[in-house]
C-alpha cells in the first residue's frame, strides 16, 4: 500500500477575524485512526472545515500538506481530488439530484481527475457499486432514487456520509462528529461501516468526537485532547478512558 | 449522420454561425401597407387573408405600446425585416432542400438519426417552411401537418374555419402584428380518435440580421384525439435586435389532449413576445412545457381558456434569465365552465444580475362550480445582483371553488457549494448541479433527448458564471 500522510504544521485558523485553531501540527498516515476529542467550541470542527477549504476559515499561518504537496492554496474540489474527504456533521440537502445520481457522478469525476482516461461508469452499472456500498452500511436501495439527504433522518444522513467515503476512497478522511445525533444502533451501524472502509481503503483517519462511545467500535491508534484550539495532550487508546472518568476539566484548568 | 443533439449541445459555438444569406427575395426593412400587400400578393393568398392582415396592420397601428411586462423600448419597428423567402417553394423531401440550407440543418444537427425519433419534421428557416416530412403513417390516419402557408393553400376551408379564432388580431399589439406580416409556423390537424404517439417536431431560427419572424401555428386535435408538439429554437447571435413575436392558436376538442413543449434559447438580442393560446373542450387536457433561456426580453403567458366541463390545463415553465436578460413568463388560466382544474406551476433562474418575473391571472367565471386551480411559483437567485419578482392575480367569481397559490424564492448558499465542492465537483459544476436540481420536477417530464439538452444549456449558462 502507498504511504500517504496529511502534515498538519503550525496550523492557525481564523474564523470571521476570530482565531480559532492556535498552532496546530499533528500527522496522519495511512492506516492510522487519529481520534481529536474535546470540549464544544474547541476548534475540532473548524479543523475539519479549514483542512477541507471552506470559504469562511481563513489559515492565517502554518500550512497543512498532503504527501508534501500545501492544501492550503487549493479549492475543496482539488483537495477532494488530491484524495482528502470531509464527513460532515450536517450534510447539505441538495433537492433534485438523486443519491444514486450523486454517487456517480462524483466517483467518475474524481477518478477522472485523476486519470484522464478514466472511462465513466454508466447509470445501470454503477448501480451495484452503489447498492454495494449502501448494504454496507444498511441502508435500502430505495435511496437510490431519493434527493441526497432531502428527509433523511440524522442517522440516514450520517450513513449516507459514509457510503459517499466508500464510493470516492480517499486517502485520509475527515469526520466530523460523525457520531453526533445517533441512537446505540444507529452509530454501531455507522461505526462498523467506517470500520469496514478503513479495513478496505486502508486510508488514514481524522475522527472528531465529544464522546468516547464511537470508540467502543472503532480503536483509534492516537487520541488527542483539543482545547482552545490546541491540542494539549495526546497519547494511546488509553486517554479515552482517562477522559470518560475524569472529563476535561484538568486540560480545562491549565489554560 | 454523425452529428448527435447532444454533441450539438455540447459544442455551443456550433450554434453561433449563419450560413451566408441567400434569399431569392427581401423585402426593404420597415412597415407599411404596401410591404403587407406585398407578402400576400408573394404567397399569392386568397383575398380574406388580405383583408384580414390590412385589418390586422390598422388595429396593430392603433393600440399603444404595452406599458407593462419588460422595456421594449429597444424595439425599432422600421428596422426590421417583416418577410423573407429563402427558396422559392417549400420542399418536400430532403433531398430537395437547397444545399446551403441543408448545411446550416446540418450544423445544427437535425439529423437523419432523428427521424426514427421523430413522427414528422416541420423545419422552419427564416418565414417559410423550406422542409416538411410527414411519416406515411401519419397521413394515412388523416393527420394534417403542414407549413401554415401551405395548409393555406391545400385547406382553405378547414384552415378558414379555425384561424385567428382562439387569438383574434386586436388581442394584443403583438398579436396584431403577427396577424399582419406572418409567414410560417405549422398547421396541425388530428382527426377523431387518432392518438400519435411520438412527439411531433419543428425547428424555429432566425437567420437573418434583423429579420423579424413572425410565425403562425395553428392545431387542432378533433375529439379523443391526442398529440404531442414540440418546437426547440436556437438562435445565431447577431448584433443588433430581433423581434419574435409569434401565435399560436390550439383547438383541444372534446376529451382530446393535447401537449405542447417549447425549449428555446434566443440570442441575447432578441425580442421574444409571443402569444400562446389554447382552448379546451369538455374533458379535454391541455398541457404546455415551456422552457425559456436567452433572448434580451421575453413576454410569453401560455394561456388556457377551460370552456368545456372537466376540462383540465396545465402550465409548467422554466425561466432562466442572465446578464442582461429579462424573462417575463408565467400563464394564464380561464376556468369557464363546471369542474374544471388547472396546475400552474413555474421555475424560474436569475444570475448575473437577470431578471425574471412571474406574471400570472387564474380567473373563475361565475358557475364554473367545483373549479380547482394551484399555482406553485418558485425562484432560485444565484447572486445578490439578481432579481425576481411574482405578479400573481386572482380573479374569483364562483364561491363553490379551490385555488391554492405558494410562492418560495431561494438563493444558492455558500455552504451547499462547499458541500459539492468537498466532493470533487468545481465550482461552477456545483451551482450546475444545484439548478439542474431545482428544475428537475419539470424537466424529467421532457422527452429523455430533450432532458439532456435542457441540463446542457444549463450547463453551458452556468459556465464562468460563480466565482
Amino acid at each position: 500500500m502507498v504511504e500517504n500522510l496529511l502534515d498538519i504544521q503550525n496550523l492557525q485558523v481564523e474564523v470571521e477575524g476570530k482565531k480559532i485553531l492556535q498552532d496546530l501540527s499533528l500527522q496522519i498516515k495511512s492506516g492510522e485512526i487519529h481520534a481529536v476529542m474535546g470540549p464544544n467550541g474547541s476548534g475540532k470542527s473548524t479543523l475539519c472545515n479549514a483542512l477541507m477549504g471552506h470559504p469562511k476559515y481563513a489559515v492565517v499561518s502554518g500550512d497543512a500538506l498532503l504527501n508534501g504537496e500545501s492544501l492550503i492554496t487549493l479549492s475543496p474540489d482539488k483537495r477532494a481530488q488530491k484524495g482528502l474527504f470531509l464527513a460532515f456533521q450536517y450534510p447539505k440537502e441538495v433537492p433534485g439530484v438523486t443519491f444514486g445520481n450523486f454517487l456517480r457522478l462524483a466517483s467518475n469525476n474524481l477518478k477522472r481527475a485523476n486519470s484522464p482516461e478514466f472511462a465513466a461508469i454508466g447509470p445501470a452499472q454503477y448501480f451495484k457499486v452503489a447498492a454495494e456500498h449502501m448494504s454496507e452500511l444498511q441502508m435500502d436501495k430505495k435511496f437510490v432514487g431519493r434527493s441526497l439527504n432531502m428527509g433523511f433522518s440524522g442517522g440516514e444522513k450520517k450513513r449516507a456520509e459514509i457510503v459517499q467515503m466508500l464510493a470516492l476512497e480517499p486517502k485520509i478522511a475527515l469526520l466530523d462528529e460523525i457520531d453526533s445525533g445517533l441512537d446505540v444502533d444507529a452509530l454501531k451501524t455507522v461505526a462498523e461501516g467506517i470500520q469496514k472502509a478503513y479495513e478496505k481503503l486502508g486510508m488514514g483517519v481524522l475522527l472528531i468526537t465529544h464522546y468516547q462511545r464511537i470508540l467502543n467500535y472503532i480503536k483509534p491508534d492516537f487520541v488527542h485532547i483539543m482545547i482552545d484550539g490546541r491540542i494539549v495532550k495526546s497519547g494511546d487508546a488509553s486517554l479515552v478512558l482517562e477522559i470518560e472518568k475524569e472529563g476535561y476539566a484538568k486540560y480545562l484548568t491549565k489554560k | 449522420m454523425s452529428t448527435t443533439k447532444e454533441e450539438r449541445v455540447k459544442n455551443p459555438e456550433k450554434f453561433d454561425f449563419k450560413t451566408e444569406e441567400n434569399s431569392v427575395f427581401k423585402m426593404e426593412k420597415g412597415l407599411s401597407k404596401e410591404i403587407v400587400m406585398e407578402i400576400s400578393r408573394q404567397k399569392n393568398e386568397p383575398q380574406w387573408m388580405l383583408e384580414y392582415r390590412l385589418k390586422a396592420l390598422e388595429i396593430f397601428y392603433s393600440k399603444p405600446m404595452p406599458k407593462w411586462g419588460g422595456d421594449m423600448s429597444g424595439i425599432d419597428f422600421e428596422n426590421i425585416h417583416y418577410y423573407l423567402k429563402p427558396s422559392e417553394k417549400s420542399e418536400r423531401t430532403w433531398d430537395e432542400v437547397p444545399d446551403e440550407i441543408k448545411t446550416t440543418f446540418d450544423r445544427l444537427g437535425i439529423p437523419e438519426a432523428e427521424r426514427k425519433f421523430l413522427a414528422g419534421v416541420g423545419a422552419q428557416f427564416e418565414s417559410e417552411m423550406v422542409y416538411h416530412n410527414l411519416h406515411e403513417s401519419l397521413t394515412a390516419k388523416g393527420v394534417i401537418f403542414e407549413g401554415t402557408d401551405e395548409a393555406l393553400k391545400k385547406y382553405p376551408e378547414l384552415f378558414k374555419q379555425y384561424f385567428a379564432t382562439i387569438i383574434p388580431a386586436h388581442d394584443n399589439k403583438f398579436a396584431a402584428l403577427n396577424s399582419a406580416v406572418w409567414s410560417g409556423g405549422s398547421f396541425i390537424y388530428i382527426p377523431k380518435g387518432v392518438h400519435i404517439e411520438l412527439p411531433l417536431q419543428a425547428y424555429f431560427r432566425i437567420n437573418a440580421q434583423n429579420m423579424g419572424q413572425f410565425e403562425r401555428t395553428l392545431i387542432i386535435a378533433d375529439e379523443g384525439s391526442s398529440v404531442h408538439y414540440i418546437e426547440g429554437c436556437t438562435a445565431p447571435t447577431y448584433s443588433s435586435s430581433s423581434l419574435h413575436s409569434a401565435v399560436v392558436e390550439i383547438i383541444v376538442k372534446k376529451g382530446a389532449k393535447v401537449q405542447y413543449t417549447t425549449i428555446q434559447n434566443w440570442s441575447n438580442n432578441i425580442y421574444n413576445l409571443v402569444t400562446k393560446r389554447a382552448k379546451a373542450e369538455e374533458d379535454a387536457t391541455m398541457f404546455w412545457l415551456d422552457c425559456n433561456l436567452g433572448s434580451k426580453l421575453t413576454m410569453k403567458y401560455p394561456a388556457v381558456y377551460l370552456v368545456g366541463a372537466r376540462a383540465k390545463a396545465e402550465i409548467l415553465s422554466i425561466a432562466l434569465a442572465g446578464k442582461g436578460q429579462h424573462q417575463d413568463a408565467g400563464a394564464k388560466v380561464i376556468h369557464a365552465a363546471v369542474d374544471t382544474t388547472s396546475t400552474i406551476t413555474s421555475k424560474s433562474i436569475s444570475k448575473g444580475g437577470g431578471r425574471t418575473s412571474y406574471r400570472g391571472l387564474v380567473k373563475i367565471h361565475k358557475g364554473a362550480k367545483g373549479s380547482k386551480s394551484r399555482v406553485v411559483c418558485d425562484a432560485l437567485l444565484l447572486d445578490k445582483e439578481s432579481r425576481s419578482d411574482t405578479y400573481p392575480t386572482m380573479q374569483i367569481d364562483e364561491n363553490d371553488s379551490a385555488i391554492a397559490h405558494e410562492a418560495t424564492v431561494a438563493k444558492i448558499s455558500e455552504e451547499q457549494l462547499f458541500y459539492l465542492m468537498s466532493r470533487g465537483f468545481s465550482e461552477s459544476e456545483a451551482a450546475t448541479m444545484l439548478v439542474n436540481g431545482f428544475i428537475e420536477p419539470i424537466v424529467k417530464i421532457l422527452p429523455m433527448e430533450y432532458a439532456v439538452e435542457m441540463n446542457r444549456l444549463i450547463e453551458m449558462e452556468m459556465e464562468g458564471s460563480i466565482g
